[in-house]
């Protein structure tokens, strides 16, 4: 049953999955768009997103949170302004991925999964990122940055604070 | 028969089987997690690899998984061979990479397949030294108990819940190592048949709750066949006891009734058994009214006493086995005895039967309504009144996907992919109710009308179906009945008309259309429309006609193993026909019971109350039976009043018991033997699964000792219950086949010994009463039945009536049950349990259609009552269950949004139901909200306990005056759970999400 307490999803949020339903045989298909157009709106997929999605797609939130969960990128926790995916899998590894994060943590204070006390970043590795010829690499938000080392890490922490400032 | 070879040996198995099901079918172990009997393969565990070889020169063969590999003749596997019990070891060592070993504290240990599997692939080094992966577990209700950690992923639990069952709040999470099976949130399950998955789950993650407040292990059980009493389906059940307790029920296989499942009014409403309000001994009102507890001896001379003075009259019971109701009876004399039904039920339950008697269609049992291609439900709400059946229809409405997938050549346990074929295309279910049911997600349509017009409409079905068949010349029509007619000067809308024709079109196309209704929408009217229909549509092509006799009576062991098969067990009609059927539902567990003890015109509360008044009863025997739900309080006192000696035999405390001068304690069905009869006309028999404590005594042993202590001629050469049956059948002509519902007490099995109702690993049996006397007690003996307290006999091959466990060799579990099937999925190899009575004349479908009735026209300010069944709370007897008295609502009144406005009344607030004849008060009910209700009707919840007055005032059919109550204390939250539902706010919103955040 669903409670009144469910918040609504947003015109923008319905009209972009209304759009994708409109492209799909039925309601339930469109279930993984619909998580990623809420995730990039809100960040992430709270319980409560996730039953008024479930709602709109005519589905029983038990249906979509196993969807939601399945999936790795879909996040059912509250994540920071900035999620890094740090490639871990073999390429990256052999060529030092393991001290990337090192230097990483290090920097912003958290480990893998974690997320750091300024909200700006959580850190998450990810089983490549299609980038092996330029590794080790990672993504940070939707930018790419490949051939890491220290002074690469320098840099792009450098200049995302001075961006901000 | 294809010929395949198992380890150099050949073997005979049935075509379109798989490996799996035909080795376990042969007798032979071979390990498996994921394939259930009841469900097909999915190939997910990998647990039941063999090795399979190309033709008699390969040496090296390869790894198959049996449950995925159709037999084919000249196959040849081995189950022995080394890669395959390498591989089949590895499985196991790698789910328990994750599993706890926590079996002495796991309410699964002694009866888990996890544990026999680890056994017989003989697996014992755990290798793996690092963490294992941890869930939080959920609170899932008072039924069921939730622990994750046990899990090895074998999907059973979601492919039961989602798949079979249709519950849409359990599904697998999350993914790798880390799946998890649970809920959105914590939460009561929603299906009424998630007590199964503590049976279906292999291991110890669904398990019952209830019993875990006093655990006992499945060996410490003293266990006997035993019949659900909820409803009048007649699941057969394993009841388990110890220390004078019940501590559980299982299921008890029956290939024809319940096959594998229950529902969770029968799972866990018999723990009534072990009810504090029990009656233990015998009570005799004094001067001062009080209760004065006396010695059963004392209590007998009372009885027999009374029984003497004259001026007698007994009311039975339609919970009350058929032997203790005969005895009553003949105790009282047939024309001074009621059945005790409600004044306006009892007309409707005798009409239910007579329907059946004189219909020619088919009464199916619930594997023959599994095998329905269309089906059109009008007025019962099945999954709160007959509960295992709204299961069996869940899967009548996918015979479509084994069709598309026979086409296809995909054999029907092919699980997934029969699934994925038909995707949502299921056989049309059509659905005429009060309101919405829980079966509208597979229905094809679904309208929601007054009782008048639902018979109406199935009225309008039945000539459409005549006209149709009229002129067809391809189709013979079985019966020149005159088109139905409608009282001159009413048309049916046109929306009603285009329903009449889709529905009339697709039972017309179906091979096996099934009409279903019952007394659940209090109509009689709705009745006779559904069997019009039957009647329209024909003949049984399958039943054998003789002499003007149609004879479907019953269908022995041989033509089950035919019919039978795992998945789809699909009974394919001829062409001589489609094989129409009739189900009509009846409330109780012998009511049908009752209509045929009594035939026709037995007499009503009302006549009784009516001789009552005028002086003539002065004794009154009312048997297992609370008069109160039996009609309006006023009318039941006034029967009472005017009875000087009210003699009454229950179990449990209730209003009538006390309203008696005299109260008899009854062993309940627990704790005696007794025959029920079915919905569908199947007598079944239930034994005691433990002597019954302090001074109870089965009904029928009560009366028996009464009926000799005044000399009665019919009973002087009666002593054992089986004796009992015999008079009972040879007296009474529809009941002749009762003693076939099960062996007599004399029957020896293998002709050796009796059957053993405890396993022979039952511990403490010289112990267990030390703490009363330290001397070992006597074997407690059995008189009355074939089976023994004890653990010394022959629990093997038995009919299946005397099957009081599953265990085998090897097979702790429930698994076990395969070895007791002459087939996987098949009848028992001891027979089929129970006996059908009901004896078909065809005479009806012969006669002129019944005229249908007026069509119902609201009335501004009234509205007409109707009734709301609750599969947890409409039943007696297990709203006494403590675990489902958790989940009981008060009293409530369903109505409409706009009825609600016109009212000036919100959900929970109370309404007053007056009659609108006298303007009084019959009960204060609470008001709930639905926009399904027909018009100008409003659903009470049946068998409730009402805030104001008794919900049993109400009658089905009457028109009553609505009015907000003022003042009034809501009882249930506003928004239930509202507290639970967490917020888009990040900062505290880390309590769900069950394996979602272990991702990282
Ligand atoms: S909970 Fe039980 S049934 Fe479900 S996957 Fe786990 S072990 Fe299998
Ligand atoms: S209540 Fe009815 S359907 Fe449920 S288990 Fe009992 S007999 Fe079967
Ligand atoms: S039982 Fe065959 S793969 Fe699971």
């Amino acid at each position: 049953m669903q409670s009144p307490l469910i918040p609504n999803l947003s015109d923008q949020e319905i009209s972009a999955i209304d759009n994708e339903i409109a492209h799909a045989p039925c309601r339930a298909a469109v279930a993984i768009d619909a998580l990623k157009i809420v995730q990039s709106h809100r960040g992430w997929v709270s319980d409560a997103s996730l039953q008024a999605i479930a709602r709109h797609l005519h589905m029983s939130a038990a249906e979509l949170d196993g969807i939601a969960t399945f999936y790795n990128l879909i996040f059912r926790r509250p994540v920071g302004e900035q999620v890094i995916l740090l490639c871990n899998s073999i390429t990256c590894w052999i060529k030092g991925a393991s001290q990337i994060q090192q230097q990483i943590s290090a920097r912003l204070h958290i480990g893998l999964g974690e997320t750091s006390a300024d909200n700006q970043y959580t850190l998450l590795p990810v089983t490549c990122l299609g980038a092996c010829d330029r590794a080790p690499v990672m993504l940070v938000g939707e930018q790419l940055h490949t051939h890491l080392d220290d002074a690469a890490l320098e840099l792009i922490f450098r200049s995302r604070e001075e961006a901000e400032e | 028969m294809p010929v395949i070879r198992i380890d150099g040996q050949d073997y005979e198995v049935k075509e379109g089987d798989n490996l799996l099901q035909a080795c376990l079918g042969l007798g032979l172990d071979l390990p498996y997690f994921c394939w259930h009997p009841a469900m097909g393969s999915i190939g997910a565990c990998r647990q039941c690899a063999v090795v399979q070889y190309q033709n008699a020169e390969d040496q090296r063969g390869r790894l198959v998984m049996s449950c995925m590999t159709p037999v084919s003749d000249g196959a040849i596997f081995s189950l022995a061979g080394d890669k395959a019990a390498t591989f089949r070891q590895a499985i196991i060592e790698s789910l328990m990479t994750n599993h706890p070993h926590d079996c002495p504290v796991c309410a699964e240990g002694g009866e888990c397949h996890l544990q026999d599997m680890t056994v017989m692939v003989g697996h014992r080094d755990r290798h793996y030294r690092g963490l294992k992966r941890t869930h939080r577990n959920q609170n899932l209700g008072p039924l069921i108990q939730h622990e994750m950690n046990r899990c090895i992923a074998c999907y059973r639990c979601t492919r039961y819940y989602r798949d079979y069952a249709g519950g849409t709040d359990l599904a697998a999470m999350a993914a790798h190592n880390h799946v998890y099976f649970g809920r959105h949130e914590d939460g009561v399950l929603e299906s009424e048949f998630a007590g199964n998955l503590v049976e279906v789950c292999p291991t110890g993650v669904f398990t019952d709750k209830p019993l875990q407040q006093e655990y006992t292990r499945k060996w410490d059980l003293q266990s006997a066949p035993s019949l659900c009493t909820g409803c009048a389906v007649g699941c057969n059940t394993l009841a388990g006891e110890r220390y004078g307790k019940l501590k559980r029920i299982h299921n008890r296989y029956n290939s024809e009734v319940n096959g594998y499942f229950l529902c969770d009014r029968g799972r866990f409403g018999a723990s009534f058994v072990n009810h504090k309000q029990r009656l233990d001994w015998a009570g005799r009102r004094s001067a001062n009214g009080r209760f004065d507890a006396i010695d059963s001896d004392q209590a007998l001379q009372h009885l027999a006493a009374a029984c003497q003075r004259g001026g007698l009259a007994g009311i039975g019971s339609p919970r009350a086995s058929v032997e203790a109701n005969f005895l009553l009876r003949t105790l009282v004399g047939a024309d001074n005895y009621s059945p005790g039904f409600s004044a306006a039920e009892q007309p409707l339950v005798e009409l239910a039967l007579s329907l059946q008697q004189q219909t020619r269609a088919l009464i199916p049992s619930i594997k023959q309504i599994e095998s329905a291609d269309a089906v059109f439900i009008l007025g019962e709400d099945v999954t709160n009144t007959a509960p295992r059946i709204a299961l069996a229809l869940r899967q009548s409405v996918r015979n479509i996907a084994y069709t598309m997938a026979a086409q296809l050549r995909l054999l029907p346990w092919q699980d997934a992919a029969v699934r994925n074929l038909a995707q949502e295309q299921r056989n049309p279910l059509f659905i005429a109710a009060l309101a919405d049911t829980r079966l509208d997600d597979v229905a094809a349509a679904t309208l929601h009308l007054a009782p008048a017009d639902i018979a109406r409409l199935g009225h309008a079905v039945a000539a459409r179906i005549r006209t149709a068949r009229a002129h067809s010349p391809a189709t013979l029509s079985p019966n020149k009945v005159s088109p139905n007619k409608v009282p001159p000067n009413e048309v049916m809308d046109e929306a009603l008309q285009q329903q009449a024709d889709t529905i009339a079109s697709a039972l017309l196309d179906a091979k096996r259309p099934l009409l279903l209704s019952g007394t659940g929408c209090g109509s009689a009217a709705v009745m006779a429309a559904a069997a019009d229909i039957a009647a329209a549509l024909g003949s049984p092509a399958a039943a054998t006609v003789t002499k003007g006799n149609v004879n479907n009576s019953d269908s022995d062991s041989d033509s089950d193993a035919e019919n039978s098969s795992t998945t789809a067990s699909k009974v394919d009609s001829d062409a001589a026909g489609p094989a129409v059927m009739l189900c009509l539902a009846v409330p109780e567990a012998n009511s049908l019971g009752q209509a045929l003890l009594t035939g026709p015109s037995a007499p009503t509360l009302e006549a009784l109350t009516v001789r009552a008044v005028g002086g003539e009863i002065q004794t009154l025997l009312v048997l297992e039976n609370d008069l109160y739900r039996r009609g309006p309080a006023a009318d039941i006192e006034r029967l009472l009043q005017h009875v000087a000696e009210i003699i009454v035999i229950d179990s449990l405390d209730n209003p009538t018991l006390s309203a008696s001068t005299l109260a008899l304690p009854a062993a309940s069905f627990a704790e005696s033997e007794g025959t029920l009869v079915s919905m569908e006309g199947r007598a079944q028999r239930h034994f005691p699964v433990f002597l019954p404590a302090k001074e109870r005594r089965a009904s029928w042993q009560w009366l028996l000792a009464c009926l000799q202590a005044i000399s009665h001629p019919r009973t002087t050469d009666l002593q054992h219950f089986d004796d009992v049956t015999n008079a009972c059948a040879s007296d009474i002509a529809a009941l002749a086949n009762i003693t076939k519902a099960a062996p007599d007490h004399l029957f020896r099995n293998a002709g050796l010994a009796k059957v053993p109702r405890q396993p022979h690993r039952y511990s403490g049996r010289t112990a267990m009463g030390a703490n009363v006397s330290v001397h070992e007690p006597k074997q407690a003996a059995d008189e009355d039945s074939a089976l023994a307290f004890s653990m010394e006999g022959v629990n093997q091959f038995q009919p299946g009536a005397l099957l009081p466990f599953v265990w085998a060799p090897g097979w702790n579990s429930n698994q076990s049950l395969h070895k007791f099937q002459t087939e996987v999925g098949g009848p028992l190899k001891g027979g089929t349990a129970g006996a059908k009575l009901l004896q078909q004349t065809g005479a009806a479908d012969d006669h002129a259609a019944p005229l249908s009735p007026s069509a119902f026209k609201p009335v501004t300010g009234q509205w007409l009552l109707v009734p709301r069944y609750k599969i947890f709370g409409s039943e007696e007897l297990s709203a006494h269950s403590p675990a489902i008295a958790q989940l009981l609502l008060p009293a409530y009144l369903e109505i409409t949004a706009a009825d609600a406005e016109r009212l000036q009344v919100d959900e929970g607030d109370g309404v007053q139901v007056m009659d609108s004849a006298s303007g009084a008060t019959l009960a204060t009910l609470e008001v709930r909200i639905n926009d399904t209700m027909a018009d100008g009707c409003a659903g009470y919840s049946v068998g409730h306990s009402a805030h104001q007055g008794s919900i049993f005032n109400l009658v089905a059919g009457t028109g009553v005056a609505l009015q907000k109550a003022d003042p009034w204390q809501r009882r249930t939250q506003s928004a239930p759970g509202a507290d639970l539902i967490a917020t888009d706010s990040p900062t505290n919103s880390n309590t769900a999400a069950p394996g979602g955040p272990n991702h990282v």
